[in-house]
């Protein structure tokens, strides 16, 4: 098509028919996708707020008459939902704190500091984020067992205290971004690593900091295996694992079971809709490995 | 002799050079202090598991009683003599195989769609990254009520064409495939990474094809493409790594079934684990997973340097 060429040369503003055309056709195209990734969302709204016997008329209501907001107060008696979402919380902020602590110290040292062994031991950490779970989950199961660890939130939080190696690696991308001077000149005023890193390095790296804390936060929030295999009873479950409990119940209630999801899904949602831009940083950090 | 020089020249150079040494073995050993959690957990929660695991997959435990040596008993019955082996890796495998290259078209579609300069594309943005934003057990039991065969949403939907909606994840020949439209829905978070991609691709080439009068198509094929092997490359790895590993759509979803259909590897190896105890084959089982992601990854990174293209790189 010489007509891009030449419309470059020519006439900048005006549109010509064909580029209307495909304006349209990525609009229409643009909608059409929209609405798919949308319908799932909308179609758990209006379910969760139907009358019991309305989740099975057909053709379906879409939009429910009455609307049943007490659905979600009935769903929050009916289980042990405040419980299960107090243990979520406070196992994903253990998480969360625990992941930033020593993620940052070892990223602080993987970028920084020269030693033998060094690029080798990193190459090592990379390559354990190909190793899959079920290799070490028995062993893991057993050394926590042997601890009398079973039926606490133990499992859950203290590996996070010993690194990550995706947000290790995330944040010494980030680090090795920045200018050694400021660090140089804190070192001439007598500052030492541990200064430096906290009163320098974490407050320029933030926004990277924010991006680990969202990834975290929704890695925990969600985690269902390591509850499953650690928490056996119902008073200790986490949301993930009473919303599963619930939906193994005698008599599914749909309308229920999608509130239940629906509440368990806002903290993600919202997360996103406020931290937008960190998920897109983190992400395309992320993906500057390129092999 | 060479003897009556050499002590000369350590004697002057010496005390330099052990200044110098002191402060490249202070460098190392703050090194190792600030990576000493990671080390820490690296021993005990990778190192030392992956012994023991290993270990454990040539004997026979219960995780109670002492383990007995069975050699390599439990490999050759995974091999031999048992149907659910193959057909855990035979669901694996098909879900994997069409789960990440149509992830990867997927999210590549959407990229390039939301690429276009067209007013609104952040309101787009943020719509078609939303799937991708939520997951774990609340996407998976919102799923099995869109698959629900009477009142879900997607036999809903095809009512309204007069079609009569197959039963999902109900029907041994649909559940697979209805696991993958699922992972197909949350293919919008691969799409930074493909828009970061995107970006890199400088202009010049682009206006270069466009005087040289190159057609959409003939761009995307010979200059889009091209460029984003990188991108593609690591969405690859991670897509196989992950689509691997599933388990939570066996679990939650479908409990294997319908006539193991959706028996994935790594649900049938948590049966192992933790329904029947049987620690031996399961940790056998995860040696063989691991040892599959290994060919696999090795197959990506060997073949990469037929077609993966990095700009800048001299051939």
């Amino acid at each position: 098509m010489s007509m891009n060429g030449r419309e470059k040369i020519t006439n900048k503003k005006r549109l010509k028919p064909a580029k209307i055309v495909w304006q349209v056709i990525v609009y229409l195209l643009l909608i059409t996708g929209a609405i798919v990734m949308l319908i799932p969302f909308f179609w758990m709204l209006s379910t969760s707020l139907k009358e019991s016997f309305q989740v099975f008329s057909f053709p379906p209501k879409w939009i429910p008459d009455p609307i049943k907001w007490d659905n979600y107060v009935l769903t929050f008696n009916s289980l042990p939902f405040g419980k299960w979402l107090v243990n979520t919380v406070i196992i994903t902020a253990s998480t969360i704190v625990g992941t930033l602590l020593s993620c940052t110290i070892v990223a602080y040292g993987f970028a920084r500091f020269r030693a033998r062994g060094r690029n080798v031991l990193f190459l090592v950490m990379l390559a354990t984020m190909m190793l899959p779970s079920a290799v070490t989950m028995i062993p893991v199961f057993y050394l926590f067992k042997s601890l009398g660890w079973i039926n606490t939130f133990y499992p859950l939080i203290v590996p996070a205290f010993f690194g990550n190696a995706f947000f290790i690696f995330l944040l010494r991308q980030f680090y090795m971004s920045i200018p050694t001077e400021l660090e140089d000149a804190a070192k001439i005023d007598g500052l030492g690593t541990v200064g430096i890193l906290w009163r320098i390095i974490v407050p320029l790296t933030m926004p990277a900091l924010t991006t680990v804390a969202i990834f975290q936060f929704n890695g925990a929030w969600n985690d269902f295996m390591g509850p499953l295999l650690y928490l056996s009873k119902p008073d200790l479950y986490t949301l993930a694992l009473g919303i599963n409990f619930f939906k193994s119940q005698n008599d599914v209630q749909w309308n229920y079971l999608m509130a239940a999801s629906l509440v368990t899904m806002l903290p993600s949602l919202i997360l996103f809709f406020v931290g937008q831009k960190y998920f897109i940083e983190g992400i395309s950090l992320s993906g500057g490995i390129k092999g | 002799m060479q003897n009556e020089t050499t002590p000369v020249v350590p004697r002057t150079i010496v005390p330099v050079k052990k200044k110098k040494l002191t402060a490249a073995r202070k460098e190392e050993l703050t090194f190792y202090a600030l990576i000493s959690p990671w080390i820490i957990g690296f021993i005990f929660f990778i190192v030392g598991p992956m012994i023991a695991s290993l270990y454990i997959s040539f004997t026979d435990w219960d995780l109670l009683t002492s383990a007995s040596w069975v050699g390599f008993e439990n490999y050759i019955k995974a091999f031999t003599g048992d149907p659910l082996f193959w057909q855990a890796l035979k669901v694996t495998m098909i879900y994997s195989i069409f789960s990440v290259p149509l992830g990867l078209i997927v999210s590549l579609g959407i990229a390039m769609l939301l690429n276009q300069a067209v007013k609104g594309m952040s309101i787009f943005r943020t719509i078609y990254y939303l799937p991708a934003v939520v997951s774990g057990v609340a996407v998976m039991v919102l799923w099995m009520y869109i698959f629900n065969p009477q009142i879900g949403l997607l036999n809903t939907i095809l009512s309204y064409f007069g079609i009569q909606g197959p039963g999902w994840i109900f029907d041994p020949k649909w559940a697979l495939f209805s696991i993958i439209i699922m992972s197909l829905w949350g293919a919008g978070g691969g799409i930074i990474i493909w828009l970061a991609g995107l970006n890199g691709i400088p202009n010049y080439l682009y206006e270069a094809a466009d005087l040289d009068g190159a057609s959409r198509i003939q761009k995307f094929r010979h200059i889009t493409v091209p460029m984003l092997t990188p991108t593609i490359f690591f969405n690859l790895i991670t897509g196989i790594i992950g689509a691997l590993q599933t388990f939570g759509q066996a679990y939650v979803m479908t409990k294997g079934g319908p006539m193991n259909s959706t028996l994935f590897f790594n649900y049938y190896l948590f049966r192992k684990a933790f329904e029947e105890f049987d620690m031996g084959y399961a940790s056998a089982l995860a040696w063989i997973l691991f040892i599959i992601i290994f060919i696999f990854t090795l197959l990506v990174f060997k073949s990469s340097a037929l077609w993966v293209h990095y700009e800048g790189e001299r051939k």
